[in-house]
C-alpha cells in the first residue's frame, strides 16, 4: 500500500489514466484551434470538441447544444448567475440562494449584492436539506433566480433538486444548479429536471482541471449577458479559443462516468459504510448531515474534543479535509457545519472523508485503525476529554473566549 | 500548513503532557481558552520549598501549533522562580517555533497559561510569606 493514502476526492480527483491518454495527441499532434474553419487541423479539434460535448451531454442527458465550455464550476457559476441576473435585472433584481452553497456561488452572490441586487439566503434543516416551504416562502414576484447545489462539497447531501426545480418553474424563477460535486454521484436528467441552467466541473470527477461546463436550457430559453467577451465563441455565451485537449479530457471523464457510475458508487458506498462503522467504533462520533440522501462517497464526521487540524496532522498517513478553523486562514469553523445547527466544538473537530474509484479497502482498514490510535493520542492530551472522563458538563464551565 | 520542524517535533513527541492533582501542595493551574475557539491549554505548575518550578504538565485541545507552543513553555519554566517565569513572553515563544502569522495567537494563549497557572498558585498559596511553612504541611 502507497501511503499517504488520498481521501479527499472532493476537494479533486487524479485524471484517469484512460483519460490522459485520450488527451495527450490533442497537445501536440492535433494541435489545431477549433474555431478555424479553413483547414483539417481546425476541422479535426473541432471535431474533438464536438465529440466531447456529446459525452457531456450524454451524462445528464440534455442536448449538446445546451453545453457551453468554461474554465471550470467556478466560471460556469459566475456565467450563470451574473449572466442572468443582469439580462433580467428589468424583471426583478431578487435571487435566492443558501448558506450552505461553495463560496463559488457565495462569492458570486456578494457581487451581485454590490451591483444593487438583493439576495436571501436560507439556512437548511439541520440535516442539511433545503426546507421547500422556506424557500416558497421567500420567493416574490421579483424574484428572478434561485442558485442551489445538487450535493454539498463538505458533508455530501443531496438536494431534491427535482422538487425544488417544480417549485421554482411553477412559480416562473429561473432556477441554477451547481452540479460540481454531483456527477458521475448522482444520476441527472435534464430530461425531465425542471432546471434552467446547471454548472459543471471536469476535475470533480476524474478530468483534468482548468475546464467546466453550463448547461444553458433552449426549451424554455434562458438568456444570459455574457461575461467574457472577445470572438463569440459557444454561441456569444463565453469567448476564449477552446482548450481543446481539456474538453476532450472532460469528455472522456464524463463517457467514463456514464458507463461506469452505478457500479462504481455501489462499491464506494460499501467502502464508505466500512469506514464509518469503523470511526463509529470510537467513543464520541458524530456524523454531520443526513447519512441517507448522501452521496456514497462522502464521510463527515466530528471527533469531539479533538480539534480538527491538529488531528489532521496526526494522521498524515491519509490526507483528508477539516472544517476545522485552524486550516484555513479565517479561524472560523466550517460555516457549512454552523449552518446545519453544529455547536463550534464540533464544527472544530470535524473531519471530512472523500473516497473515490481509486480507493481499495486494504486502505480503508488501514485508515480505520490508524485514526482511532491518533484520535486515542489526542485525547489523551485534551483537558476537554479529561474533563468529560470526570463527568464535567463542558456546557456548565465558564470559557474565556478570545 | 508548513510547519517549521520545532513545531513538528514538539507535536509528535509532547513534552510534559498529564495533569498534576489541582489541590496537590505547591500546584498551580491554569486553564485559557475555550473550545468554541478551537483551543484550550492547561497548565499546571509544582512549585518546590525553594521556591523554583521544579516540574509542569500540559494538556492541550487545538491546533499543532497549540499543543507545540504548550509543550515549549512547560519545558521553559522548569527550574525558574515565578517572578522569571511570568516574564515569559508570547513573542519569544512564537520566534522559538518559527509560528506563521495567523498561529500568533495559539503563542498569546501559552502565555496567559504560563501566567493563569502562577496567578492560581499565588491565590492559593499567597498567604504564605516565602519560607514559611505552610500549615497543612
Amino acid at each position: 500500500m502507497k501511503l499517504p493514502i488520498y481521501l479527499d476526492y472532493s476537494a479533486t480527483t487524479p485524471v484517469d489514466p484512460r483519460v490522459a491518454e485520450k488527451m495527450i495527441p490533442y497537445l501536440s499532434a492535433h494541435f489545431g484551434n477549433p474555431a478555424s474553419r479553413s483547414h483539417s487541423f481546425g476541422w479535426k479539434a473541432e471535431e474533438a470538441v464536438e465529440e466531447a460535448r456529446a459525452h457531456v451531454a450524454a451524462l445528464v442527458n440534455c442536448d449538446p447544444k445546451e453545453i457551453v465550455w468554461t474554465s471550470g464550476a467556478t466560471e460556469s457559476i459566475n456565467l450563470a448567475v451574473k449572466g442572468a441576473a443582469e439580462f433580467y435585472k428589468t424583471k426583478g433584481k431578487h435571487l435566492i440562494t443558501m448558506t450552505v452553497e461553495h463560496k463559488a456561488t457565495l462569492d458570486t452572490m456578494r457581487e451581485l449584492e454590490r451591483r444593487g441586487f438583493e439576495v436571501t439566503y436560507l439556512n437548511p434543516r439541520d440535516d442539511g436539506l433545503l426546507d421547500l416551504a422556506q424557500l416558497e416562502a421567500a420567493i416574490r414576484p421579483d424574484t428572478i433566480l434561485v442558485s442551489i447545489m445538487y450535493v454539498n462539497n463538505e458533508i455530501g447531501t443531496i438536494q431534491d433538486i427535482p422538487a425544488i426545480g417544480a417549485l421554482c418553474r411553477s412559480k416562473g424563477v429561473l432556477f441554477h444548479v451547481d452540479s460540481a460535486q454531483a456527477t458521475g454521484k448522482c444520476p441527472i436528467d435534464l430530461g425531465s429536471l425542471k432546471v434552467d441552467l446547471m454548472s459543471f466541473s471536469a476535475h470533480k470527477t476524474y478530468g483534468p482541471k482548468g475546464v467546466g461546463a453550463l448547461y444553458v436550457r433552449r426549451k424554455p430559453r434562458v438568456r444570459l449577458e455574457a461575461q467574457i467577451h472577445g470572438g463569440g465563441h459557444e454561441r456569444g455565451f463565453r469567448s476564449g479559443t477552446l482548450a481543446t485537449h481539456q474538453i476532450v479530457g472532460m469528455g472522456e471523464a464524463y463517457r467514463i462516468a456514464k458507463l461506469e457510475m452505478a457500479t462504481e458508487n455501489e462499491r464506494i458506498r460499501a467502502l464508505r459504510d466500512k469506514l464509518l462503522a469503523g470511526v463509529r467504533r470510537i467513543e464520541e462520533v458524530f456524523v454531520n448531515g443526513d447519512l441517507e440522501r448522501r452521496v456514497p462517497h462522502n464521510l463527515n464526521v466530528s471527533f469531539n474534543f479533538v480539534e480538527g487540524e491538529s488531528l489532521i496532522m496526526a494522521v498524515k498517513d491519509i490526507a483528508v479535509s477539516s472544517g476545522s478553523a485552524c486550516t484555513s486562514a479565517s479561524l472560523e469553523p466550517s460555516y457549512v457545519l454552523r449552518a446545519l445547527g453544529r455547536s463550534d466544538e464540533l464544527a472544530h473537530s470535524s473531519i471530512r472523508f472523500t473516497l473515490g474509484r481509486f480507493t481499495t479497502e486494504d486502505e480503508i482498514d488501514y485508515a480505520v485503525e490508524h485514526i482511532r490510535v491518533k484520535v486515542a493520542k489526542l485525547r489523551e492530551m485534551s483537558p476537554l476529554w479529561e474533563m468529560y472522563k470526570d463527568g464535567v458538563d463542558l456546557n456548565s464551565v465558564q470559557w474565556a473566549a478570545h | 500548513m508548513a510547519y517549521s520542524d520545532k513545531v513538528i517535533d514538539h507535536y509528535e513527541n509532547p513534552r510534559n503532557v498529564g495533569s498534576f492533582d489541582k489541590s496537590e501542595e505547591g500546584v498551580g493551574t491554569g486553564m485559557v481558552g475555550a473550545p468554541a475557539c478551537g483551543d484550550v491549554m492547561k497548565l499546571q505548575i509544582r512549585v518546590g520549598k525553594d521556591g523554583l518550578i521544579e516540574d509542569a504538565r500540559f494538556k492541550t485541545y487545538g491546533c499543532g501549533s497549540a499543543i507545540a507552543s504548550s509543550s515549549l513553555v512547560t519545558e521553559w519554566v522548569k527550574g525558574k522562580t515565578l517572578d522569571e517565569a511570568e516574564t515569559i513572553k508570547n513573542t519569544q515563544i512564537a520566534e522559538e517555533l518559527a509560528l506563521p502569522p495567523v498561529k500568533i495567537h495559539c503563542s498569546i494563549l501559552a502565555e496567559d497559561a504560563i501566567k493563569a497557572a502562577i496567578a492560581d498558585y499565588r491565590k492559593r498559596h499567597g498567604e504564605l510569606e516565602p519560607g514559611k511553612k505552610a500549615v497543612n504541611e
